[in-house]
């Protein structure tokens, strides 16, 4: 009797909740399938996938159909999840994947072909899947980057040049394991040196390189940037245009500089998910990213490279971004045949 | 006193309305469980070992390097308990026995380090560290096991102070008093008189501490260093980087076993201690100065450090031009939607704080229920509930949050990208708190005080009222807090889940703040973290009213 007050407090409680737990989960799966289908695409993508708000408006009112985002952490995390799921794929579009990961998810089947005719527009050497099960959308390029202040003489201008003893504890980078401009820059130093990667890394080893899980806790943590006491970090070509534009006060120059030799090029795809709900619509939303109105908006809101040749890119973008010359690229089946081999054996060297 | 009888006893059973919502309450329990967590749970270990069996463990424990893994997990996660309860037991104590001005303040202000993003606080703590030159030398913190000890300490003081504080301010002080009137010193009377009482909130509080700091992954990877490596985070390794399920399945079945084993053991002590209490409060409260002086040192360095440097960078101003001046500039910016983020930071804490409620609500009504339970009675399914109800903290947010996608996947269970999804997904983690804070509570009320009561006159209605509502209610309140904290800081499995844009949260909006440069960006996103730190203060603090607005009423 006396847990009977208490009980019922629980209860209506309890009883609400699952009962709207329950509604709106049906309600998801009757509403699911038939009546959203027809004008719905839902397009999956990693947490930094962003756009203007009326970006995706002008596709609605092109198509008539409304496009849905689910984000999921970054691009590894994306690409796992969605071979996790292949056999009842998220959404309909998968946006995000790079050519560090994409043979993975060629493998594992996730995308159905899909040749856009828009790819007329898309240079050769961006469409690495020669059966177009997905579409090139944006590159950029990881370079390392220096804080001009911080660097004692000339900057480093090669990847040699980090051996240097005027080097010495200047540098961090983030673990292949964990990061994404971590395994683009391994991927670099493989590509640019073929099997003597391995000396480069011990000998960055021996001058004192730092190591962190992730690109914030690099940047913010031990690079100059965040009051840290290195001053060469790995991040992206197009970093000091975000040091411009988001300065406070406003700044005409960047604090920091590009190392343009030794970039790994990072290109990202968009693809039709294979059992998409909306094959049709997901087919459309690609055509769209490939239209100048979607090309354009990704400077400013990815801080990446449009992939279309007719893309105009914003004055304030082009201002300050570095372009690379001849990035470094290894091909993508490759990177999927050694890339574990590849961490184990990094990890050995640097942090044993 | 009753040592012998069951905290609730089952008179209710002859009763049949309470049987029925006691029914109720079971199947509500059990469903939430059952469907949000251990089929979850069961998928991904299916998926993983479906086709190998056993293998993969076996293969684990042959292998030097995984030992060394699973020891060193269970080493940090130990001391880091031992620690905490070391450090904030005193703390427990000013907070529930000392009477002080801003005493509610300080049980809210202590809940603040619990929302903040790992990254965060990271940053924050190599700032301290830099400024007391422990970066590197003889000193070096960065990097090292004792950044991550120090770091759950930090994160889980709060989470010592609030369950054993709850709970010390329940027993009755007059028997201290009489010890020492009896000639006992004030350490033997801690020893002899109080700690045994306690006992039961401390299992409690170091389970929770235990299973935090064995599950936790941000500290050991950021404040660790990549070099670290505990259970929790090879899961990831394995599930998420590798693309190795067998491996990831079968390092999710020791998580589990371990965490199934702890917390079992930690009940069992927890069961076995506890005993009946007259209600609440009886003693005067009293005032110490130099404990409370010293106690109130120890928060202000261990938790008021940190949060201070992430409040000055907050207001710091003018980077770029290498002045830092000082200015509301930040926070102002918290108004304007950047080009980065699909809506302004103030549309993601109303998101966050929409989803904390909605997690927080379902918190409360599943762990009251199964808090009920638990305490009720002794039978072996209801101690299954007072196991299975805490799992949740112990177990990887990889292993329920990819189980959720795998098994969530069919209507009319296809909600892993429905709205509803990521308060439940919060209340997961959430449920624990409630359980653990409510279950000692429930089990010290002296079924004498509600005899008493009856007999004094008061009607059954008013006894409920009084007694067992007031004190589950302080626990209540005690685990909302945290439920809503967790949700706030989005824990668990949710960074799993895909999230709808128009529903970015804090934690995420500020995420993507720091994930490119600029110095207008980072400012935002300390300001982001402040009014974080600000709103799960103030919300404590509201529920920690709520739960004790019958104090006076007695």
């Amino acid at each position: 009797m006396r847990r009977n007050a208490l009980l019922r407090r629980f209860r209506l409680l309890a009883v609400a909740v699952l009962t709207v737990a329950v509604t709106a989960a049906t309600a998801c799966g009757s509403d699911g399938p038939s009546s959203m289908e027809a004008t719905t695409v839902t397009l999956l993508t990693h947490d930094s996938f962003n756009l203007s708000p009326e970006t995706l408006d002008v596709f609605t009112a092109r198509t008539g159909i409304k496009v849905e985002q689910l984000a999921v952490g970054d691009a590894g995390r994306l690409v796992a999840e969605a071979i996790l799921t292949a056999s009842a794929p998220l959404g309909d579009v998968l946006f995000g994947i790079d050519n560090t990961f994409l043979q993975r998810g060629l493998d594992a089947g996730l995308f159905e072909p899909y040749r856009s005719p828009r790819l007329a527009d898309v240079p050769d050497r961006f469409q690495l899947d020669p059966e177009h099960r997905v579409t090139p959308i944006n590159f950029g390029d990881v370079c390392l980057n220096y804080w001009i202040d911080a660097v004692d003489g000339a900057p480093p201008a090669t990847l040699d040049d980090l051996l240097d003893p005027v080097f010495a504890d200047q540098l961090v980078v983030q673990s292949p394991e964990t990061s994404s401009p971590g395994l683009a820059f391994l991927l670099a130093t493989i590509a640019h040196y073929g099997d003597e990667w391995e000396d480069y890394w011990a000998g960055l080893r021996d001058n004192g390189v730092a190591v962190t899980t992730g690109w914030q806790d690099a940047y913010y943590g031990q690079f100059a940037a965040g009051g840290g006491d290195r001053s060469v970090v790995v991040s992206y070509a197009s970093s000091p245009t975000a040091e411009v534009l988001f300065s406070d006060p406003p700044v005409d120059t960047p604090p920091t500089g590009v190392v343009t030799a030794g970039c790994y090029r990072q290109i990202e795809f968009a693809g039709v998910l294979a059992g998409a709900a909306n094959p049709a619509g997901a087919r459309a939303l690609i055509d769209f990213m490939l239209t100048p109105t979607f090309q354009n908006d990704v400077p400013l809101n990815m801080f990446v490279f449009p992939v279309i040749s007719s893309a105009t890119l914003p004055e304030v973008f082009t201002a300050h971004a570095t372009r690379v010359s001849d990035p470094l690229m290894i091909d993508p089946a490759e990177v999927e045949a050694h890339r574990d081999q590849w961490t184990d054996r990094w990890v050995e060297i640097v942090l044993r | 006193m009753g040592r012998d009888r069951p905290a609730l006893s089952s008179t209710a059973r002859s009763w049949s309305p309470a049987r029925w919502s006691a029914r109720l309450a079971a199947v509500v329990v059990v469903t939430f469980f059952a469907l949000f967590f251990v089929w979850p749970v069961a998928g991904v270990i299916v998926e993983g070992l479906g086709s190998t069996g056993v293998d993969p463990i076996i293969d684990l424990f042959a292998s030097p390097a995984f030992r060394s893994v699973l020891w060193f997990s269970l080493w940090q996660a130990a001391v880091s308990t031992a620690l905490t309860v070391a450090v904030a037991l005193p703390g427990a104590g000013a907070v529930a026995r000392l009477s002080f001005r801003g005493q509610r303040l300080v049980r809210a202000m202590v809940t603040i380090p619990f929302v903040l993003p790992t990254v965060v606080v990271a940053t924050a703590f190599e700032g301290v560290f830099d400024r007391f030159g422990l970066t590197d030398g003889d000193l070096r913190l960065h990097h090292t096991a004792w950044a991550i000890l120090i770091a759950h300490v930090f994160f889980n003081y709060a989470v010592v102070v609030r369950v054993v504080g709850a709970h010390w301010a329940g027993l009755d002080a007059r028997m201290e008093d009489q010890a020492r009137v009896l000639g006992a010193s004030k350490p033997r009377v801690f020893a002899a008189v109080t700690l045994p009482r306690l006992a039961p909130a401390i299992a409690a509080a170091a389970a929770i501490v235990f299973l935090f700091s064995f599950t936790s992954f941000g500290v050991v990877l950021i404040l660790g260093g990549p070099a670290r490596a505990t259970v929790e985070t090879e899961i990831y390794r394995y599930a998420v980087v590798r693309l190795d399920l067998a491996t990831a399945a079968a390092l999710a079945v020791v998580q589990l076993v371990v965490v199934i084993g702890l917390v079992a053991l930690s009940n069992a002590l927890e069961r076995r201690r506890s005993s009946p209490e007259p209600v609440h409060g009886v003693g005067a409260a009293r005032r110490c100065g130099l404990g409370l002086a010293a106690n109130l040192a120890v928060m202000g360095l261990l938790l008021g450090l940190p949060c201070t440097v992430l409040v000055e960078r907050s207001f710091s101003t003018g980077e770029s031009s290498g002045g830092s001046g000082y200015s509301l500039r930040n926070y102002a910016a918290l108004l304007d939607r950047v080009d980065l983020l699909p809506g302004t930071a103030v549309a993601a804490l109303g998101n966050s704080l929409m989803f904390a409620a909605a997690a927080t609500a379902v918190a409360v009504a599943v762990g009251g229920a199964a808090a009920l339970m638990a305490a009720g009675d002794r039978s072996g399914p209801v101690r299954l509930v007072d196991v299975g109800s805490t799992l949740p903290l112990g177990v990887s947010a990889v292993t329920v949050g990819l189980g959720i996608l795998l098994v969530l996947d069919s209507p009319p269970l296809d909600i892993r990208t429905s709205i509803v999804i990521v308060p439940i997904a919060h209340a997961v983690v959430g449920v624990p708190f409630v359980v653990r804070t409510v279950v000692p509570m429930l089990r010290a009320v002296n079924p004498h005080s509600r005899e008493a009561a009856a007999v004094l006159g008061a009607p059954p209605a008013r006894v409920r009222r009084e007694i067992d509502l007031r004190v589950a209610g302080r626990g209540l309140a005690v685990g909302a807090a945290f439920a809503f904290a967790v949700s706030m800081g989005e824990f668990g499995a949710t960074s799993f889940i895909p999230r709808r844009a128009e529903t970015l949260t804090a934690p995420l909006a500020l995420f993507r703040l720091l994930g490119t440069p600029g110095a207008v960006l980072r400012g935002q996103a300390m300001a982001l973290a402040v009014v974080l730190m600000a709103l799960t203060a103030v919300v404590a603090f509201a529920v920690d009213l709520l739960g004790d607005s019958r104090k006076g009423a007695f």
